[in-house]
């Protein structure tokens, strides 16, 4: 083989080489095609180093499948909340919402960031379909709509899990969340709706706050096996101010509020003593840290609660240990391994007793 | 007031009061809990079972004499204030007293607070804002001191204003929001004879000086020359009605939020019944503006499952009724 040959060889093969690897860069960062919950085909880098997180319920989701991914928290941790996340997230920034109720993410701030992926979840409706679009031709930033139905949460894993390269654990989670459904089910298919409690969510400092039955904010008393008491019975929904004289006629077995102020006094208040969850000692305070169990916000951090509901709406059926219950799940969920005393505070808090 | 008219309208008061009372114990046999009237006026006396005796004495009793009181404040504060200003477009919350005790009681909720401390937190805040009003016009030479007034009364209720809505900004969406929402269109829904015994005084201590000074007020009315050529001290009285109106309208707004219309409708109501001297204005105000607010509350915790904020029902009526009224160029104001 002459040099020149030889050369022209080496030539080929380097351009070759060159070409191929080139060939090998387009397609690692090409994109692929994702179907988001509302329908939106979307096209997203195929590796996802960095997402924000719409909202607090979105962060949640993220948090819980893959942390090294989120770009930061919409409210900073607590000090109080601090235990129950893993280090190195707790310390997160603060990076606001971008959009439902008060948007206070400047986009500038989001393009900084430089986020792969943006997520939603909650809400799917048409007003959000047309702000996610807007927000995707804006910045360029491929934006997904997940729905945040507590029904369609295994779904939620498994399309988030796919999206951000870990479909393993969304399948994994999805299938636990499918699990304590079906075990609630199971129980559920046993007590006919008239004997299920009869269960009152108390929101806001004098408990006269409420969601109607299937809120988003409420829709956990259902999935638990109770009965939502604020039903008017003509499908409407979303947070409303209830009476005294309200509440007292409906009467509910149960209570349920996060709100410390409204428990600490309620078993002292003459307009209360009379309803039968108070007379019980049935009025349940809800740990929030490092998210609420019932609510607050409406996003995975539900299904402590749901747990928690279950052995309070049927102690005799539902077979578990609170405390065994919460380890797994924040181990699972939240990426912590609770101490004990973390896990004791949870538990004080759930008998009604929060941290001062 | 001259002899003559004296009759009527002493005979106009009592048929008022009688008609406001009807309409208390009226509303107290409605409700979501399934009372009779009779039943609900046997419990009311301290006949029948515990739970019905405490449905109506404990819950729509105390809600009943919270729509009295706050109605008629907000409506003497209003008549009040529209005879100082000598303008019938004036409300309570002219000096910022609404837009202040606004912001504290939305401090008091940013701050996860117990209930009584949201509502000391209005009370202060409804005071605080007018006390800066009245220092800061003051301080303002040169101008006309009730231009300076409603001027600064403005620029601070925007300010409280701003401070309020930036508060909503940083609220938890899920816990926070939702509560300051609901204050700050009013309810009465949440009313314990708790909220009634430290506001009744307050309204009172503040209704007395009024009632009293109402034909040095009257005077007030046909401007600071006159009154001085009266031997009235302008300064004095404007600055007594400011404060006892400011008292009145930020206890009754500590306990049920904000409520507007009530205090700017009601006096032009008062004026067609009486004419526009303050000395029948002020009592006339007060009882047509208990036995209005009595009706709306009323409504608000029965025509719907749920609540309807009292806000809503007050600007819902006030504001077409109000446009009616100037369409129908009824003044009653000469």
């Amino acid at each position: 083989m002459s040099v020149s040959a030889r050369r022209a060889l080496t030539g080929t093969l380097l351009l070759g080489a060159l070409l191929l690897g080139a060939f090998a860069a387009t397609s690692s960062a090409q994109a692929r095609t994702i179907t988001d919950s509302a329908g939106r085909v979307v096209e997203i880098p195929d590796e996802i180093n960095t997402v924000f997180a719409s909202g607090p319920p979105a962060s949640i989701l993220v948090y819980v499948l893959r942390p090294d991914v989120l770009s930061g928290w919409p409210r900073a941790i607590r000090p109080e909340e601090a235990p129950y996340i893993a280090a190195p997230y707790r310390d997160l920034p603060e990076t606001g919402r971008l959009t439902g109720r008060g948007g206070d993410a400047n986009l500038e701030r989001v393009l900084e960031i430089k986020p792969d992926l943006v997520i939603d979840f909650g809400s799917v409706r048409d007003t959000y379909i047309d702000l996610a679009d807007r927000v995707q031709r804006q910045t360029g930033i491929p934006y997904i709509l997940v729905d945040g139905r507590f029904e369609a949460t295994p779904a939620a894993l498994r399309l988030v899990g796919a999206a951000l390269g870990v479909p393993e654990r969304g399948e994994l989670l999805a299938r636990d969340v499918e699990q304590t459904f079906a075990r609630l089910d199971a129980i559920l298919a046993d007590t006919p709706e008239e004997e299920r409690p009869r269960v009152y969510m108390a929101r806001g400092p004098d408990g006269l706050e409420t969601g109607l039955k299937g809120s988003i904010n409420t829709e956990i008393i259902e999935r638990a096996g109770g009965r939502n008491v604020a039903d008017p019975g003509d499908g409407r929904r979303g947070l409303v101010q209830a009476s005294i004289e309200q509440v007292m006629f409906s009467d509910p077995e149960v209570i349920v509020t996060w709100d410390r102020n409204f428990h600490a006094q309620v078993f002292h208040n003459p307009m209360w003593r009379g309803i039968e969850a108070v007379r019980a000692g049935r009025v349940y305070l809800s740990p929030t840290a490092p998210f609420g169990w019932i609510d607050r916000p409406p996003s995975l951090n539900r299904l402590m609660g749901l747990k928690w509901l279950a052995g309070l709406f049927y102690p005799e059926q539902w077979d578990a240990d609170l405390r065994e219950e919460a380890r797994a799940f924040y181990r699972l969920y939240y990426h912590v391994d609770p101490t004990e005393e973390d896990l004791d505070r949870l538990l004080e808090w759930s008998e009604g007793t929060p941290p001062q | 007031m001259s002899a003559r008219t004296t009759g009527p309208q002493l005979t106009l008061g009592l048929v008022l009061g009688v008609l406001v009372l009807f309409l208390a114990l009226g509303a107290l046999t409605i409700g979501p809990f399934p009372l009779s009237p009779g039943q609900a006026l046997a419990a009311l006396f301290g006949a029948g079972d515990a739970q019905a005796q405490l449905v109506v004495q404990g819950i729509r009793l105390p809600r009943v004499v919270a729509a009295l009181l706050v109605g008629a404040a907000l409506a003497a504060a209003g008549a009040s204030y529209q005879t100082l200003f000598r303008n019938p477009l004036v409300s309570p919350d002219i000096l910022g007293v609404s837009a202040g005790a606004g912001l504290g009681a939305v401090i008091g909720i940013f701050l996860s607070m117990p209930v009584v401390a949201i509502q000391l937190f209005a009370f202060a805040g409804g005071l605080g804002a007018v006390l800066l009003v009245t220092v800061v016009a003051a301080a303002v030479r040169n101008t006309d001191r009730v231009l300076a007034l409603v001027l600064t009364g403005v620029v601070i209720g925007a300010l409280a204003g701003a401070a309020t809505s930036l508060l909503k900004v940083l609220a938890d969406p899920y816990d926070q929001l939702p509560a300051i929402t609901f204050w700050l269109l009013g309810s009465l829904a949440s009313t314990t004879p708790e909220d009634i015994w430290p506001a009744l005084p307050a309204v009172l201590l503040g209704l007395v000086p009024l009632l009293l000074l109402r034909w040095r007020i009257n005077v007030l009315a046909l401007g600071d020359d006159e009154a001085r050529a009266l031997g009235v001290e302008a300064g004095r009285i404007r600055f007594i009605v400011i404060a006892a109106a400011t008292l009145i309208t930020a206890s009754v707004t500590a306990v049920a939020g904000v409520v507007g219309w009530v205090g700017l409708v009601i006096p032009h109501i008062a004026r067609m019944l009486v004419g526009p001297s303050f000395a029948r204005l002020l009592p006339v105000s007060a009882v047509v503006g208990a036995g209005y607010l009595l009706v709306v509350d009323t409504l608000a915790r029965t025509i719907a499952e749920v609540e309807v904020p009292l806000g809503i029902l007050t600007a819902v009526i006030g504001a077409p009724f109000f446009i009616w009224l100037l369409a129908s160029g009824r003044r009653g104001w000469s």
